[in-house]
């Protein structure tokens, strides 16, 4: 042997010792990320070309058909629709209203700043049937503290005020009460980052604390506003309590019984028992979420992974 | 007693002064128009975030009547609050309190071991340089960034594949599985170590192992406190998942929970299920359950909250 080989031998050796002892660290995380992070989505796709005609999957029996029953449902263009409309309000105003809310606390650091952030962010404890229970309150006129603004709006009743025309608007409001506070913690945080020379210098030149906000600030979060982007829309597409609570399980208000492709597909699996399509439209909206986890990481280059 | 100080009857100069140079630094930088415009914008969120919650703290202390007739911001009356607190406890012969007890186990398991499997594996990705390693962080990133309904389904069809489903390991074992949390502690060890101590301490014949656990995890007690209330937060309000794995009322968490004691009472739906016999369900028990599941966030959220609200997330997505 040369001294050369045994250089890149003791070199190959040493590096895999390394290899070795990071692997111990990364074992257990590879193994629960194996389970329940890539298996259950490897899972789907296998059970998409399944069939499901005897209760038993009769795995890559079906070819395409669950993609096709899934596809051409009666409801799968109503979903996508309502789906898409909800996306269309929810995440520009979800957005907007997030970020005017940390420009205008950061206008004036300070402990009432911190005291609001803190009470916008409660809300955030408040989700699923409980959020939803609390929604069916504040939209009864009834008994809502915001009832006088119900009736002048017209709306005398819960059933009056719940068509489906409204539903995406109505599920922004749910979804922003309990949604924003987080975010604005986030907005915030960016904001504090900014260098203090930077503003200060804005100031000199005669900036107003508007003009701060407009022309310096908001540029400057714009990586955070495309990463909640990405985060609420991946988000919202999964929709499923709000509609079905409301819909079918407890007030049957006049909400239609699958309003979301969520909905759709649990109705697929649970009612039909085809979870085939059932994992043929989940498979789809996985897809939709990770072509927007893919944008945000090239897009952004947010997430710089330190070579 | 205290004394009273006379007012003087003329504003002495200085004071004047002193009010033009207060009102001078409020409206610093913005204006009066701009200092109302910024206060009544906000007046209007401080109403939509603070009065439901106000709403949810009073209700349980007003009867079918009062809730409808009182002014929706009024205290109703002490005894309807201890009425509310016993009828949500005779739901089931105190069902809800299984709930809690299962909400507990499955969030306090599921932290314990997300965090035993998740520290490690996010500090080695900050420090060492191993094969695999990039492929290892993008996979984090993607499934840290997939919405976790995504999965419940895959999820539920895997499951039932080894049959875990109905059993307490359907709700525990998904929830162990935290990418998020790994990816804090990648970027929080890779600011925030001193890798010359580290060389030093491997120089000195330090494993691995040790460096990890006398150097990196005595430092990671901020860490901690952020992912613990992410995770608490998290796990205590998945309600999608369990939804779908559990149908046995004594294995469900409180979000599932509620949501079956809402489904099968009058509480929001007047004259349903009336038969004798049935428990007498309002929307005053309905607000109780409601608070029963809602007071644990908002406590642990107040211990935690230095950690999160002090802008603790600015490194978390700055990378």
């Amino acid at each position: 042997m040369t001294n050369q080989t045994i250089k890149a031998d003791m070199r190959t050796s040493r590096r895999w010792r390394r290899n070795l002892s990071a692997y111990r660290f990364v074992l257990p995380y590879l193994i629960f990320m194996l389970a329940f992070g890539l298996g259950p989505g490897i899972y789907a796709i296998l059970i998409s070309f399944a069939d499901f005609e005897f209760g038993v999957p009769d795995y890559f029996a079906a070819g395409l058909q669950n993609y096709v029953t899934a596809f051409t449902d009666y409801r799968f263009g109503f979903t996508m629709g309502n789906i898409a409309e909800f996306l269309v309000v929810s995440v520009p105003l979800g957005i907007a209203l997030v970020v005017l809310i940390a420009l205008l606390l950061h206008m004036r650091p300070g402990r009432l700043s911190s005291t609001l952030r803190t009470l916008f962010f409660i809300p955030g404890s408040v989700t699923g049937p409980a959020l939803l229970l609390l929604a069916i309150f504040m939209f009864s006129p009834l008994m809502s503290p915001f009832g006088s603004l119900l009736r002048a709006l017209g709306y005398d009743s819960f059933d009056a005020l719940i068509a489906p025309q409204r539903l995406p608007v109505i599920f922004t409001i749910i979804g922003f009460f309990s949604g924003a506070g987080m975010w604005i913690a986030i907005h915030y945080g960016a904001l504090e980052g900014i260098s203090h020379e930077v503003l200060e210098a804005a100031r000199i030149d005669g900036c107003n604390a508007w003009q701060q906000a407009m022309y310096i600030k908001f540029p400057l979060i714009r990586p955070y506003i495309i990463y909640q982007f990405i985060l609420i829309f991946a988000g919202n597409v999964q929709l499923f309590v709000e509609p079905q609570l409301l819909g079918t399980t407890w007030i049957m208000a006049n909400v239609p019984q699958q309003w979301s492709p969520n909905q759709l597909a649990y109705s697929f699996a649970f009612d039909l028992g085809n979870f085939g399509a059932a994992a043929a439209l989940s498979l789809l909206m996985l897809l939709v979420g990770l072509g927007a986890a893919y944008l945000v990481v090239r897009l952004t280059g947010f997430f710089d992974i330190k070579a | 007693m205290s004394t009273l100080k006379t007012v003087p009857s003329e504003i002495p100069p200085s004071t004047l002064q002193q009010a033009k140079t207060i009102s001078r630094r409020i409206f610093a930088d913005m204006g009066p128009l701009g200092y109302f415009l910024r206060w009544a914008i906000l007046l209007i969120f401080v109403l939509y975030f603070g009065l439901p919650l106000l709403w949810l703290l009073l209700a349980p202390s007003k009867d079918q009547t009062a809730i409808i007739t009182q002014s929706p911001l009024s205290f109703g009356n002490w005894a309807t609050v201890l009425e509310s607190w016993s009828n949500v406890n005779q739901y089931v012969h105190g069902e809800i309190w299984v709930w809690f007890k299962n909400s507990i186990i499955y969030v306090m398991s599921s932290l314990a071991v997300s965090l035993v499997i998740g520290i490690p594996a996010g500090y080695i990705l900050a420090v060492a340089r191993f094969t695999g390693r990039k492929i290892l962080l993008w996979l984090t990133l993607i499934t840290m960034l997939l919405p976790s309904s995504a999965m419940v389904l895959p999820l539920f069809l895997e499951l039932n594949l080894v049959h875990l489903i109905n059993t307490v390991w359907a709700v525990i074992l998904p929830a162990c599985f935290f990418p998020f949390g790994v990816y804090l502690t990648y970027v929080y060890y890779s600011s925030n170590l001193p890798t010359d101590l580290l060389d030093a301490a491997r120089v000195d014949g330090c494993s691995e192992w040790q460096l990890f656990r006398h150097i990196a995890l005595p430092l990671a007690k901020p860490l901690l406190g952020l992912l613990g209330f992410i995770s608490f937060n998290i796990n205590w309000n998945n309600f999608f998942g369990p939804y779908v794995m559990l149908n046995s009322n004594k294995l469900f968490n409180l979000p599932v929970g509620l949501q079956t004691m809402i489904a099968g009472t009058s509480a929001i739906r007047p004259g349903f299920n009336t038969s004798p016999g049935m428990l007498k369900f309002q929307q005053a028990d309905a607000a109780m359950a409601g608070l029963i599941m809602i007071v644990p966030v908002v406590i642990v959220f107040l211990f935690a909250q230095r950690y999160v609200i002090a802008g603790a997330f600015t490194g978390s997505v700055k990378g």
